[in-house]
């Protein structure tokens, strides 16, 4: 085998290695100047704008706690951090743990953590002093968005999915209306329903908090996506495996919970990381309403009169994080499709 | 006048798909602790006559009693939960392990205590010589093993009736008697079965009688010495002679 590759390697070696060649002086040739920028002429240190022609650092530097956190009390920075680092703990432990205990915690942090969280960063529940929604911001508010709203969305979409199996034809044909509307708007416009729509509808008096009304309207659209993911996986789950768990005397909840369920979203895995990371992007639209996420917080630090001039290395920072994110995670479903 | 030593009684059977007429008239007598072997050819209607036992298919006229009592949908998860079946794809769940498999419906039907669930399956592992395989999932086995491990799985709810629908025929001509074997030391101890196969070696050893469906109909019942050496009717004797002259 190797030799016969090798044969076919040696004959078109001469061209094919010339092309290469070329191909990667040209690919270095544009791509050094960008380098050069970003690295060789770039400016780390200090505490004012850059001088130099590269890319000034500086200016993320001095911003990077607002990238985070958006306008969070400085002295409670301590609650956000706590909150991400719960977060990240119970996702490493989610995707560390065994298929089957994972699906045993699964409903616990779905439930517990988006309250926990909500409870640390508003304060009051908790006694501490009360920081607004409003000032929640930076890639702390498009994760709270992202993890709460799928927190929410997440059963909704189980029962969605299981609606539209339903032999009830009510129950099947408002499932499968509820799926089709909301898969049919695109986010943007649910977002604005939901931060300019909405309030005018509600009966006056009645306040709802902004990012309340984004987080449902976020949870609606993406279960009604979550739904046919999910019922997707429970159609490829051969119908034997239900019957051997009926002739086992497992009722139907226990048949669905026990046995159905966990092979179906265990062979949507991909998908399912699929929509979080998707979702993870999509939240740089609550901008559009007036919300300072990551994207948010970074574009308002481009209009910042006295450091006019850095946007390019705003939206570098803005898209480096949203990659490393979305590549992380994207790697943890790698290794959870081949975990037991 | 019942006979509380009837295990299974199926009255009158009658099943449609459709235009298809699936299991006509059927009546059928087992008495605890007997062994019936269920064979006919493909499409005869054998896997629907034994799936309508413990309720995985519904019939639209006829009665089925399991020990003098109507089969309703109401008993059916105490019907189910006391009756074993096993199945020709094995249907082990596949994310759960071998002892998992075992334990399941004992705590959550039963609600025996996991230790104790534990005690009995690795018991019946052993009964299996599975035991070795404890930790390991379905998909690390071999089909014969799986049909082991299946078979007890459906024990691990100690049932005083056992059903098999073609167990053996998804496997390997080599896996054929390691499950066998189980199932024929199954009916020494006494346990009351109905064995959908083709397995005419086994039929001989173990069972006391045997049904022949064509069509969705019994069409022959006799002992296992009478239905071998002497079958009454033609088409009895054609599926005889394509098994035979297969074997």
């Amino acid at each position: 085998m190797s030799v016969v590759n090798a044969k076919i390697g040696a004959k078109q070696s001469l061209l094919q290695k010339s092309i290469n060649a070329v191909l990667l002086l040209i690919l270095a040739g544009l791509l050094f100047p960008v380098f050069k920028w970003a690295i060789i002429d770039a400016q780390w240190a200090g505490t004012d704008r850059c001088t130099g022609d590269g890319a000034c650092w500086v200016f993320i530097k001095l911003r990077l706690m607002t990238f985070m956190f958006g306008f969070y009390e400085t002295e409670e920075l301590w609650r956000p951090s706590l909150v991400l680092a719960l977060w990240a703990i119970a996702i490493a432990t989610l995707f560390r743990s065994t298929y089957s205990r994972g699906l045993k915690i699964l409903p616990a942090v779905i439930v517990l953590l988006p309250l926990l969280s909500w409870g640390l960063l508003d304060g009051r529940w908790f006694g501490l002093p009360h920081v607004e929604t409003t000032r929640w911001g930076g890639l702390l508010l498009s994760l709270m968005i992202t993890l709460m709203g799928l927190s929410l969305a997440f059963p909704l979409g189980l029962l969605l999915a299981l609606g539209r199996m339903s032999d009830l034809p009510l129950i099947k044909a408002g499932s499968v209306a509820f799926v089709e509307l909301w898969r049919g708007v695109p986010l943007i416009a649910v977002l604005f329903m939901s931060s300019v729509m909405l309030p005018l509808v509600l009966p006056p008096g009645t306040e709802l908090d902004k990012l309340i009304r984004v987080l449902v309207g976020v949870a609606l659209f993406t279960s009604a996506y979550l739904a046919e993911v999910i019922r997707a996986g429970l159609r490829g789950v051969p119908s034997g495996q239900a019957e051997a768990a009926a002739a086992l005397g497992l009722m139907g909840w226990q048949r669905l919970f026990l046995v159905v369920l966990p092979q179906a979203l265990r062979s949507v895995i991909p998908s399912l990381v699929n929509s979080f990371i998707s979702l993870f992007k999509d939240t740089s639209l609550v901008m559009i309403v007036g919300m300072f996420d990551l994207l948010g917080t970074v574009q308002q630090a481009n209009t910042d009169p006295y450091w006019l001039g850095y946007s390019t290395e705003g939206y570098l920072f803005a898209g480096l994080v949203y990659w490393a994110m979305c590549f992380t995670l994207s790697r943890f479903s790698m290794k959870l499709e081949q975990a037991r | 006048m019942t006979n509380t030593n009837l295990a299974i009684e199926m009255k009158n059977i009658e099943k449609t798909y459709g235009t298809f007429h699936a299991l006509k008239h059927v009546n059928l007598e087992l008495e605890a602790g007997k062994k019936l072997v269920v064979c006919g050819p493909s499409g005869s209607g054998k896997s629907t006559l034994i799936r309508c036992i413990n309720g995985l298919e519904t019939f639209d006229a006829g009665e089925v009693m399991i020990w003098g009592e109507k089969l309703e949908s109401k008993k059916l998860q105490k019907v189910r939960s006391e009756m074993g079946m096993v199945f020709q794809q094995f249907n082990l769940f596949p994310h759960l392990t071998v002892l998992e498999n075992l334990t399941l419906a004992p705590i959550w039907v039963k609600k025996v205590p996991q230790a104790e669930a534990e005690k009995q399956a690795k018991e019946m592992l052993e009964r299996v010589k599975m035991i070795d395989h404890a930790h390991k999932y379905p998909a690390q086995l071999s089909g014969g093993q799986q049909q082991r491990v299946a078979i007890a799985r459906a024990l691990c709810m100690n049932p005083k009736i056992m059903l098999f629908d073609e167990p053996t025929s998804a496997l390997d001509p080599e896996m054929i008697k390691e499950v066998l074997d189980v199932m024929l030391e199954l009916a020494v101890s006494g346990m009351t079965m109905i064995c959908v196969t083709h397995e005419m070696g086994f039929a001989r050893q173990a069972a006391d009688r045997i049904i022949f469906m064509d069509a969705g109909e019994v069409i022959e019942e006799a002992t296992p010495e009478e239905f071998f050496t002497k079958p009454k009717t033609e088409r009895a004797q054609l599926f005889l002679s394509q098994i035979l002259h297969q074997a």
